[in-house]
């Protein structure tokens, strides 16, 4: 099976209802925020990088993708002690990716997304560290090893936060 | 016109990222930047914190329900064990006021001001930041419950970070162990100072400790109340890696007292004040109303007996600091040890001056006594003690030393 698409009109694009486009992002935010108190070792994923992947490789539109990932990034960021615009810049360039890549590639299987996942997990931190360096001054440890099992942690859930948003997304 | 067309995704991504990367300079460039991006934290905090306050709210409920009604399984025995604690704790009190008392005496010759914790506040912590690099905390409480930024959290174990800032009914507390925070420190036995920082790994290091000192692994570190956050003399945790770092300085590790990844109520510091150490004029007579308090049958206070500042108290105890000569030669510095016995004899002698309402040279000989009353008495076995507070004044006076 082909995982390229070699014509525009094998895409297929979805949509997310209003209530799903509000509460899905929040709901994410908000168990990233809740839940590390309870289970420590959830503070490795990031769910709402998750939701973006998701929302943007579902609507394969770039413009959608990147104020999505604007949008969950300030909003994540906002509950930070840190300067709002780290999380929002890394999701904007990966929802802005996620949906470009989105088109030309099919995400409907779920070795695909797992893949995509743990390249844009790798980018997200990477625009993330590089912004937090050069930009705020934060001091940043970098670790490969550390950032792919990260990884690798966040595309095995992905595999199941998608299968969930597909339950809800709908066929334009 | 083609060109934009074609390329318009291209623009619109690269001015959503200049728009933001403008928005993340300025501030940075800004010392204070929460007002700047109060309003979105604001909106931020108010869409997710009161589903987390809910949840607290149900999570706590059920537990409490649980364990206050259904699950009780060895609270007998809990209970007893307590007992036995507390029974420990007030001798070992008694001690403690003896040597507290003394080093408020020597801060008062030293006119050391001290400060101390007057007043905190309990909260429930709700949530966190979410973010790894962000290792910060809300709490349900806010400016409306008084909370303002820049008060030290702190739990029973140990401390645990300041308020960063503080929204209408929550508050963001920046913990001890992120990289941004900054408490001053000092190490419980060798005094030595540093600052107190955290990692990006989450670790907590002291910084500032010149390379040339040791420092051994396991001593408590203490904040030193130079960043004027933190009350001097709080418990901050314990060494647990000492090595060489950059530069001059040591490369050590603590490990927080208080577990800051398991954080549920914490206790705000709201009021700190600052007063002249005083000795404390109370101190030989609550070491024996503590004794006396717990024993059984200690007479009433007799008729004669002076009108003390201590209600209930034993009449020994409670005379001998009511007097100027008590007062003067109170416990101030331990004296060495000495059998049940000899306990006893002192409270006796003290006894006898307070029946005499000693001014005189004999009653301040006398008064020098309990100074091993206090202490000593904490060591004596209740029985002989019980007998001989009993009010009998006709045999204590001849115990008065000429």
């Amino acid at each position: 099976m082909a995982i390229t698409y070699t014509s525009g009109a094998q895409v297929e694009v979805y949509r997310f209802s209003v209530p799903a486009t509000v509460l899905i992002p929040l709901t994410a935010v908000f168990l990233q925020a809740w839940l590390p108190l309870r289970l420590h070792f959830f503070s490795i994923f990031d769910l709402p990088l998750l939701i973006t992947i998701g929302f943007a490789t579902a609507r394969r539109s770039p413009l959608a993708g990147l104020f999505t990932g604007s949008l969950i990034g300030i909003l994540q960021d906002a509950l930070t002690h840190h300067p709002i615009g780290l999380y929002g810049i890394s999701k904007t360039v990966v929802g802005f990716g996620a949906s470009s890549l989105g088109i030309k590639l099919d995400v409907e299987n779920a070795g695909a997304r797992f893949l995509l996942t743990i390249f844009f997990y790798v980018v997200h931190e990477v625009v993330y560290f590089l912004i937090a360096r050069g930009l705020v001054g934060l001091h940043m440890a970098w670790s490969w090893p550390h950032e792919f099992l990260s990884g690798m942690a966040n595309a095995l859930l992905g595999v199941f936060v998608f299968l969930l948003l597909d339950r809800v997304k709908q066929r334009t | 016109m083609d060109v934009l067309g074609r390329y318009r995704n291209l623009i619109v991504l690269v001015g959503v990222l200049f728009a933001q990367v403008l928005g993340l300079a300025v501030q940075v460039k800004r010392t204070t930047d929460s007002e700047s991006t109060r309003l979105v934290r604001i909106w931020a905090v108010d869409a997710v914190t009161p589903l987390e306050r809910v949840l607290v709210w149900v999570e706590t409920s059920t537990s409490s329900v649980w364990h206050n009604y259904f699950y009780l399984r060895g609270v007998r025995a809990e209970n007893r064990n307590l007992k036995a604690q507390i029974e420990r704790m007030s001798l070992e009190q008694v001690r403690m006021s003896q040597d507290a008392d003394q080093a408020r005496r020597l801060q008062a010759l030293l006119a050391f001001k001290e400060q101390f914790i007057s007043k905190t506040m309990a909260a429930q912590v709700i949530g966190s930041s979410g973010s790894e690099q962000s290792r910060s905390v809300y709490i349900d409480k806010g400016e409306n419950d008084g909370i303002k930024p820049d008060m030290a959290v702190i739990t029973a174990e140990g401390i645990v970070g300041k308020v960063l800032r503080a929204y209408p009914s929550t508050s963001l507390v920046l913990l001890i162990n992120d990289q941004s925070s900054g408490v001053g420190a000092i190490l419980e036995k060798s005094r030595l100072q540093g600052i107190l920082k955290g990692t990006s790994s989450g670790e907590v290091a002291l910084e500032k400790v010149m390379s040339d000192e040791t420092v051994p692994a396991g001593e408590l570190v203490l904040t030193s109340g130079g960043d004027g956050i933190f009350p001097k003399g709080l418990l901050v945790g314990r060494v647990t890696k000492v090595g060489a770092g950059s530069d001059l300085f040591l490369n050590i590790r603590v490990r927080p007292a208080a577990d800051l990844s398991r954080l549920e109520e914490v206790l705000v510091v709201t009021k700190i004040d600052e007063r002249q150490a005083l000795p404390d004029q109370t101190g030989a007579a609550r070491a024996v109303d503590i004794l006396a308090g717990r024993l059984p049958g200690v007479p009433s206070k007799p008729e004669n007996a002076e009108k003390g500042d201590v209600p209930g108290a034993a009449a020994p105890g409670r005379v001998a600091t009511a007097t100027s000569a008590g007062s003067e030669a109170k416990p101030k510095a331990a004296p060495p040890p000495v059998s049940a016995g000899g306990g006893a004899t002192a409270v006796r002698k003290t006894a006898t001056s307070s029946d005499t309402g000693s001014g005189t040279s004999s009653g301040t000989a006398s008064g020098t006594k309990p100074a091993a009353a206090g202490s000593d008495a904490a060591k004596a076995p209740p029985k002989p003690l019980k007998a001989v507070v009993e009010p009998k004044p006709q045999p204590a006076v001849e115990d008065i030393p000429h």
